[in-house]
């Protein structure tokens, strides 16, 4: 197997119905855009087996719900896990209110939960309402000067009542990807769980989940060439058993009567409600397609862009590097300040020169007081970016420098 | 194309905005957020009766927002709460389309071209939204 960047990228609509106007999209952390085969099986799905699932016996619905179970399977396999262990959420931050809840008020005043300084609020904001609902303890790893999770404090911020360490695989914010093994050989010893928020390291390839060895998993679809509103969360089949359901309603159940209900198996439990079919769908397609492609390629397409990304802008004047400033232990995102001028005047400007940025404080404001900054402005590639991508990107911040500065 | 947006008027002001910096012992001060971006206005001001004598502040925001401040605390200088209610709705409807207000507001017409950047509307509202908050009239729609 090979990789074509050009190739893979013709397989985008989005980039052909630019029309002439350059479309250099390098948001690819905030949404990634869908290819053909994804957009082709919402399609079919919608034009010719749409239904409910799960309940129906006629044609329609039988096809409804093979269709939807076939994309657990296939993001199943995406993942490495058990089909029966992928919820289908709306997103990671539903997977994580998911946990918050679900597994959350298991816990008691005193026990203790442990985030990042790092973390996207998605995965900060749901523990501080745990916090004040059960009394359990919030505890912050710190973060490097790298824009790392501090390992090193691991020791001194883990003890006896820690229940849980949530933290992110990858962050939205500097790249940096967590070292996951001595965060979950710190947490075993003191009999916490692991949950890794996924969300930035699932476009950049297959996941081997047991390999992590944590507890919870969770990440999107609209990042991983996927639709908006489906996302997943994995936890052992255990773990979801022992977990009572968060949200209750249709499709969870096992017997309702007017006193009380019982519930399905797991991971239906979890999935009060219609779910969002052709959204599922979709993303099962996405994992499939990207289970085609050749990762070892992909991967080094994907760096050898970064560090052009990291070379072009060491020579802008005024631009510092926020996160790791190598390619070691990290995803395609690079975020960056430049001296005397807003992100949102940088992301402005860009946009003109049909550059796609995202500036400010990318839903991770306690990570942004720990650098000393108010926002920074972030580049974020895909497999289907280029090196005019990159190339427009430091042509137009320097023009941007030129004028704001 | 959005470099129009980035006018010499609306640079120079945001590169050398006028009465920057806090007010010492101000009779009133206010600090209002943009959730959206995290962009930050705090207002000082130095009042004489129900007029502003004196501004000063303090932004942390982009250079609209820098722009926007720089304007307003020349212009707010002599008017009462009324006055700034009147002229934040003239500003609003400007970016909506409407013409540029009249004196002594008539600067506000450099953020024109903003007009076709929605998301961009806010950067050039909120040292408004924070001075009318400091002279404690409530903010208008």
């Amino acid at each position: 197997m090979t990789f074509d960047p050009s190739a893979v990228r013709a397989q985008f609509p989005i980039f052909a119905g630019a029309n002439g106007t350059a479309l250099h999209y390098l948001d690819n952390a905030a949404t990634s855009q869908m290819p053909r085969a994804v957009l082709d099986a919402i399609v079919a799905f919608e034009t010719t087996s749409r239904a409910n699932v799960l309940r129906g016996v006629h044609r329609l619905a039988e096809a409804a719900t093979e269709a939807y179970d076939q994309a657990r399977r296939r993001v199943a396999r995406y993942a490495n896990v058990p089909a029966e262990e992928i919820v289908f959420t709306s997103g990671t931050t539903g997977s994580l209110n998911l946990v918050a809840r679900a597994f959350g008020d298991t816990l008691s005043a005193g026990d203790e939960v442990v985030v990042s300084g790092i973390e996207h609020h998605s995965n900060l904001v749901p523990w501080q309402m745990l916090r004040d609902r059960r009394g359990v303890v919030l505890k912050i790893l710190p973060v490097t000067d790298d824009g790392r999770l501090d390992v090193s404090a691991l020791d001194r911020t883990l003890t006896p009542r820690c229940r849980l360490v949530a933290v992110t695989h990858a962050s939205n914010v500097s790249g940096a990807v967590t070292d996951v093994a001595p965060i979950a050989a710190a947490a075993r010893e003191v009999g916490a769980k692991v949950l890794l928020d996924g969300a930035q390291r699932a476009p950049h390839g297959p996941i081997d989940i047991p390999a992590l060895g944590v507890d919870f998993y969770a990440f999107s679809g609209h990042k991983m060439f996927g639709p908006t509103g489906i996302g997943v969360l994995w936890a052992r089949r255990a773990i979801l058993e022992a977990m009572p359901p968060f949200l209750g309603g249709g499709e969870m159940i096992r017997t309702v009567t007017l006193e009380k209900a019982t519930w399905a198996d797991v991971p239906h439990k979890f999935e009060a409600g219609t779910p969002p079919i052709a959204q599922a769908i979709g993303l099962g397609a996405a994992a499939e397609w990207l289970m085609r492609l050749d990762w070892p390629s992909v991967t080094a397409h994907e760096m050898r862009l970064t560090q052009r990304v990291l070379d072009g802008l060491s020579g802008v004047s005024g631009c510092r590097v926020i996160g790791p400033s190598g390619l070691q232990g990290r995803v395609p995102v690079v975020s960056f300040t430049l001296e005397g001028a807003h992100p949102h005047d940088i992301c402005q400007i860009l946009d003109s020169h049909g550059v796609a940025l995202r500036g400010g404080h990318h839903c991770a404001q306690p990570f942004m007081d720990r650098l000393g900054v108010t926002g920074t402005t972030r580049a974020s590639l895909a497999l289907y970016n280029s090196e005019d991508d990159v190339d427009a990107l430091v042509h137009g911040l320097t023009r941007a420098a030129a004028q704001l500065q | 194309m959005s470099d129009e947006l980035y006018q010499r008027a609306i640079l120079d002001r945001a590169k050398s905005p006028a009465h920057a910096g806090r007010l010492e012992a101000p009779d009133a001060t206010a600090t209002v957020d943009n959730p959206l971006c995290g962009d930050r206005v705090t207002i000082d001001l130095k009042l004489d009766g129900d007029r502003v004598a004196d501004v000063g502040h303090h932004v942390r925001g982009c250079a609209l927002c820098q722009a926007s401040a720089s304007v307003l605390a020349e212009a707010a200088i002599g008017q009462n709460a009324a006055d700034i209610k009147a002229a934040r709705d003239q500003l609003k409807s400007m970016l909506g389309g409407s013409d540029a207000p009249g004196r002594p507001w008539q600067e506000l017409g450099i953020f024109t071209p903003v007009r076709r950047y929605k998301s961009r509307h806010e950067c050039v509202l909120l040292p408004f939204d924070a001075l009318s908050q400091a002279l404690g009239s409530p903010k208008s729609s």
